[in-house]
């Protein structure tokens, strides 16, 4: 069975509960839309993550109350280079959604969804620690994994695999 | 993060607190994990895990992998449930390949999942006792493991690193006499449950050690993002294989154990109740087993039977060609959650088209589930930081990645 091709028009996908209260909150939120092997995934433009996480947390038609994950994808060397992941769950409708951001590889700064979920502390310093990512209004953005004297970020597509020696 | 300095972020804020740094050698601490505590006397004031001591870059080696290099990678993230990350990956894989897998592999899988969540517990249980002071379980729950982990070595060869699912059903027939040896093992099992609650669950002092001990509401459960038995025994009721069910689960009848009170007594009864489920579901699987083949019929993506490539051309050329080749994947991007005996395990797989995954990220349930412990622990007593630990259920491997 092939994979049924993704959709990523807007009009078709405004039914989804998540993409049209984003855009009767603010049409400028949503960068755009991608619905492909049953997965819902909306770009959310850089300034508004955070209120779009909030609403969406909020919003009785959308209710995803739960942030499973952050995470981050490096397109190294294409222009916006990352891409920060959120998937969102909806406990009470067993749904969940995906949220991307895209920022650019000069500096990459987003804000933080802390305020949001508490638990997106440690996703987000992951991110940081392993990308370079910052999130503007993070508690402590320390980083998790690697030791704090490390340079470099791991997963950066330019870091090689085995290391600098 | 490892820091270098001893103490750089916790700061006293009066001179009647002291720092203890507890771990990363730490027999309490379940492998590596190094707390910081402030105390005040027996009182903890604040509490600060502090992990990466166990850190191999796991996600970076998958980017340098073909997709089927990365199943033995999945086992050694979680040791405790490797068939559990075997499964996540797999079904990730596969959903973006479009793969579709035959009944007698997907009965399987939930069979190996759910001895391999006995498995998980019985460590769990075992370690959480001998913390708070009871051995005894600690020997009973290694006694039963040893038979699942010998069970895994008839399907596998191996005992803790399987890779036993791969991608598009499963490596191996399993031996003649495998199912029953299931079926004797959980004929026997429940009672040795019973034995283990015998042991605990009435016990005065496990009660006094466990009850209203680092208790969390169901809201704060939530919004710190915890998942499996630390979210059900706050209150929530949401368990992913009941209620978004993936390899067939959906045809499987259980409970899923929810209990209110948020302590460590709650998550230690969710565990115990959840393996008697566990149990509930191997029988159903035993009962159900269809007949069939074990692996997808994808030519290009399945390894091929040692028989056919001695007998037939193309089989050899395939196999030739996935061990050096690879298959390619089409483009895409899929994240993939299952229940795994500490909480969700989510697979996000990015494919960029080639052979190689372009990233690989685990959402480890453990790193989330380890953010409630400054929720549970702070104004309560040192002692009881262990039981904490204990009650999550953490594994270090799975965390550091």
């Amino acid at each position: 069975m092939p994979p049924a091709g993704a959709i990523s028009d807007l009009e078709q996908l405004k039914g989804h509960p998540a993409v049209g209260r984003l855009l009767a909150w603010n049409a400028a939120s949503v960068a755009g839309v991608k619905f492909d092997r049953d997965e819902m995934t909306i770009y959310v433009d850089r300034p508004y993550i955070r209120e779009a996480c909030a609403i969406l947390r909020d919003d009785p038609s959308c209710a995803f109350n739960f942030l499973s994950d952050v995470t981050c994808v490096d397109w190294f060397p294409a222009e916006p280079r990352f891409e920060v992941v959120y998937h969102l769950l909806s406990i009470s409708k067993k749904e969940r959604v995906r949220l991307k951001v895209k920022l650019d590889g000069v500096s990459p700064v987003v804000e933080s969804v802390t305020s949001v979920w508490p638990g997106a502390n440690y996703f987000e310093r992951e991110v940081f620690d392993l990308f370079g990512i910052r999130f503007s209004g993070h508690p402590y953005l320390v980083r998790l994994l690697m030791p704090e004297d490390w340079e470099g970020y791991p997963l950066r597509k330019d870091y090689p695999v085995e290391g600098y020696r | 993060m490892a820091h270098l300095t001893p103490t750089p972020v916790l700061d006293p804020a009066q001179d009647r607190t002291m720092i203890l740094n507890m771990g990363p050698q730490h027999p309490s601490t379940h492998g590596v994990l190094r707390v910081l505590l402030e105390i005040d006397g027996e009182t903890v004031v604040r509490i600060m895990p502090d992990i990466g001591f166990l850190h191999t870059g796991i996600e970076k080696t998958c980017e340098a992998k073909f997709y089927q290099q990365v199943v033995p990678l999945t086992d050694r993230i979680d040791y405790l449930c490797p068939m559990t990350n075997n499964l996540c990956y797999a079904l990730a894989v596969e959903k973006l390949l479009g793969l579709q897998i035959p009944p007698k592999a997907q009965w399987m899988r939930v069979l190996m999942n759910e001895l391999t969540r006995i498995n998980s517990h019985l460590v769990w249980l075992g370690t959480h006792a001998l913390d708070i002071g009871a051995m005894t379980v600690f020997l009973y729950c290694f006694r039963e493991r040893e038979e699942v982990l010998r069970l895994f070595e008839a399907v596998s060869g191996q005992r803790m690193m399987t890779s036993y699912f791969r991608i598009g059903g499963i490596a191996l027939e399993p031996p003649l006499d495998f199912f029953d040896r299931v079926r004797h093992f959980a004929g026997y099992f429940p009672d040795k449950v019973d034995e283990y609650e015998n042991l605990l669950t009435g016990n005065p002092i496990w009660m006094m050690r466990t009850k209203g001990v680092a208790r969390m509401t169901s809201e704060d459960a939530i919004a710190l993002g915890a998942s499996g038995p630390t979210l059900r025994g706050s209150g929530v009721d949401f368990d992913l294989r009941r209620d978004m069910p993936y390899s067939g689960y959906e045809n499987f009848k259980f409970k899923v154990p929810v209990m209110q009170d948020g302590d460590v007594f709650t998550r230690y009864m969710c565990r115990v109740a959840e393996l008697r489920e566990s149990i509930a579901i191997v029988k159903q699987a035993l009962e159900g087993m269809p007949e069939g083949p074990i692996k997808a019929d994808a030519p290009g993506v399945v390894l091929p039977d040692r028989e056919k490539m001695k007998t037939q051309m193309e089989a050899l050329i395939y196999h030739f060609k996935i061990i050096t080749e690879g298959f390619a994947v089409p483009e895409g991007e899929v994240y993939q959650a299952v229940e795994s005996p500490r909480g969700e395990m989510g697979y996000y797989v990015v494919s960029d088209g080639t052979a190689k995954p372009y990233r690989v990220h685990m959402r480890a349930a453990c790193l989330a589930n380890l953010q409630t412990l400054p929720k549970m622990c702070e104004g309560g007593l040192i002692a009881d930081v262990v039981a904490a630990i204990g009650s999550i259920d953490i594994v270090l491997g799975e965390i550091d990645r």
